[in-house]
């Protein structure tokens, strides 16, 4: 019998929305004690900031210049290499259940398997290519997903339209009628994306992608090795949480952010030393990619909206926390508590009041790249608890998943397993972290890379529509935690940019990368 | 108003091309979601997968020039027009070209991703029926 693997994802959450990672709105007492039975990576980046990205690199252990969903909008290939079907060929249980989102999601043509499962009533799909060993999907026996509200065709939202229809209106319109990212505000302060939702909380989607997971996981025979991937839409926008819980956090209490500028004479500033697009974006005068409000200027938000997003955020993270509480009981409760490896983490970060500015797109700032990153290794392993500083990236989940399995390595992944401490993290190598970016959105194009080391988080704008090549950022993580001060045209720093723009380019030209990428076929 | 062309070259002759492109009631046998069709003069109503049904109007089938045109007519768009050209560029090599014009913007990435996929399948069946 092997190692049992719980991988919990969530979506666009903040490093610092765990108590163990010094956040204060959040209470996080599961996740917290996972953390210290565990491995708490404090410089975990993702391969981008957006979902399909990220979360196909997950999947593939490969950078999206490998495996070809390069921006939301992109789907994964069907025959990608998925980490799933290699565990589904050592004998593990696979299943995801929650949000996926390796397809995109606007699809009226029900094109992509993932848009199809719940509208053909099943769980599960034969592909053309299926011959039984793959699993009936990217290598996953079972697949139950979930999105953010409760449209469309997923099975959450199946769930809620046949069993509790009187709820759907609960939830904010994700879409407004030209199908963009709404701009409409809500709750007390107007905040975008912000809607009281009536729905009790047992009917809303974390709460459900628990249950379903406790049921799938009461399926499986107690001798079986098992891989389930748990992943909870939230805490990303709309911020819709059940309207019973708000009380938990009250947005009038909530402190500003550290890295939110209070004037606007001191955001504009900050903004003026980054790329261009930054400003541009503050301004409303740019728009480069779907996953934000394309109606909403930035330089609108209040000090008020951002309490009021930072309150509700926190109170998804504690439901969040709850759930992943009610599932580690029933582990326990089939007898596996000593046999189950859990790693948590989340896709990409979110803005939440930083520099002004809410949401994401290209902009390579802890904000958005440094994420929550904790390993639980089981306990029949005998892994001591550490702390990880070095920076690691998501692309290694792959390996860690194969490593924990006792599976061979596979010849596609791009990224070594997790390192257990700061010297194995030596041993193996690990001195950086890469975060790639590309868009195409309606002529404008954007092209990003950056890489995190110790020391520097440095970033270079590839040409595109509205960098010319010559524009970067470089921060001294150490001097300047919140990135606010740009060195990228300080001479004094010349060396240390020469260094880590090698870096980069190293990572550009890897060997073998496929020379053409799949067009944007719908916009998320 | 947004725009979003695919094209695709394909090793069978122009009319092969054609005979799939100008026939109407064929919509279903190549557009990817597309699962099944009604004709009635110029006007056609496509069923998706996902249970949508979408009526279009018929603009243009014009053999001479290879061009099919045709506009979606459900409200939800504002402007649509989907332009299919079939350009001869020798004997057994055709270039097929399928614009998607569309108010609102977003429409045009919805229906053009599906359009990708499209000229794909027509390729299949042209070199299907060239070898028949």
């Amino acid at each position: 019998m092997a190692r049992k693997i719980l991988f919990i994802t969530t979506d666009q959450q903040r490093y610092d929305t765990l108590a163990c990672n010094g956040g204060i709105l959040s209470r996080t007492p599961v996740v917290d004690a996972l953390a210290a039975e565990g491995i708490r990576y404090t410089r975990c980046q993702p391969t981008s900031v957006v979902c399909m990205p990220s979360r196909a690199s997950m999947l593939t252990g490969q950078y999206p210049t490998r495996h070809g969903a390069w921006m939301n909008g992109v789907p994964l290939a069907v025959d990608a290499p998925s980490v799933a079907e290699n565990l589904h060929d050592e004998g593990y249980r696979t299943a995801l259940i929650g949000k996926a989102h390796f397809e995109p999601f606007l699809d009226p043509f029900g094109r992509f398997a993932e848009n199809s499962l719940a509208s053909l009533g099943i769980p599960t799909i034969e592909q053309p290519w299926f011959d039984g060993r793959r699993g009936p999907h990217r290598g996953f026996d079972h697949l139950e997903f979930a999105t953010h509200g409760a449209m469309g065709p997923l099975h959450y939202a199946k769930w809620l339209q046949a069993n509790h229809p009187e709820a759907l209106s609960g939830f904010f319109p994700v879409l407004d009628g030209d199908l963009n990212v709404s701009a409409e505000g809500g709750g007390d302060s107007g905040a975008p994306q912000v809607k009281f939702n009536s729905i009790p909380r047992e009917w809303y989607h974390t709460d459900w992608v628990a249950e379903r997971t406790i049921e799938w996981l009461n399926s499986v025979d107690v001798g079986d090795d098992w891989f389930c991937w748990m992943s909870f839409p939230d805490p990303h926008h709309p911020w819709d949480p059940p309207q019973s819980e708000i009380g938990r956090v009250n947005w009038r209490d909530v402190d500003l952010p550290e890295n939110y500028p209070t004037t606007a004479s001191e955001r504009e500033a900050l903004l003026d030393q980054k790329a261009r697009h930054w400003r541009l974006w503050y301004d409303g005068k740019l728009v480069s990619n779907y996953e934000a409000p394309n109606k909403w200027v930035p330089a609108t938000l209040t000090a008020d909206q951002v309490r009021e997003v930072n309150a509700l955020n926190a109170v998804e993270v504690e439901l969040i926390d709850e759930a992943i509480g009610r599932v580690m009981r029933a582990i326990e409760d089939r007898g596996w508590g000593d046999d189950v490896d859990i790693i948590f983490t989340t896709d990409h970060g979110e803005f939440q009041g930083d520099y002004g500015l809410l949401f994401k797109g290209p902009y390579h700032v802890d904000s958005l790249m440094r994420l929550p990153l904790i390993w639980r290794p089981a306990k029949s392993s005998g892994i001591a608890p550490a702390v990880v500083n070095t920076p690691v990236n998501l692309v290694s989940l792959a390996a860690t998943f194969l490593d924990v399995a006792g599976a061979p390595r596979a010849e596609w992944l791009e990224g070594g397993p997790l390192p257990h401490s700061d010297d194995a993290a030596a041993a193996q190598g690990f001195d950086q972290s890469i975060t790639e970016w590309d868009s195409a959105l309606f002529g404008v194009d954007v092209h990003v890379r950056s890489v995190v080391t110790k020391d520097y988080l440095y970033t270079e704008y590839l040409p595109g529509t509205v960098h010319d090549g010559t524009e970067g950022e470089l921060y001294v993580l150490a001097d300047d935690p919140l990135q606010r001060v740009n060195r990228f045209a300080d001479s004094a720093y010349r060396s240390t940019r020469d260094e880590l723009h090698e870096r980069l380019a190293a990572h550009i030209d890897r060997p073998g990368l496929p020379e053409h990428l799949g067009p944007v076929v719908a916009p998320v | 108003m947004a725009t979003i062309r695919f094209e695709r070259r394909i090793a069978a002759p122009a009319d092969v091309v054609w005979k799939i492109v100008g026939t109407p009631e064929s919509i279903s046998d190549w557009f990817p979601g597309i699962t099944s069709c009604t004709v009635d003069g110029m006007t056609r109503v496509i069923r998706l997968a996902s249970g949508i049904e979408m009526p279009e109007k018929i603009l243009t089938i014009d053999p001479l020039i290879r061009r099919f045109q045709y506009q979606i007519t459900a409200p939800i768009y504002r402007f649509h027009r989907g332009t299919i050209d079939v350009i001869e560029l020798g004997e057994s090599d055709s270039l097929c070209v399928y614009s998607t014009d569309s108010d609102p913007d977003v429409l045009a990435l919805v229906i053009g991703g599906g359009t990708y996929g499209a000229l794909i399948e027509i390729e299949r069946l042209a070199l299907a029926q060239k070898e028949a």
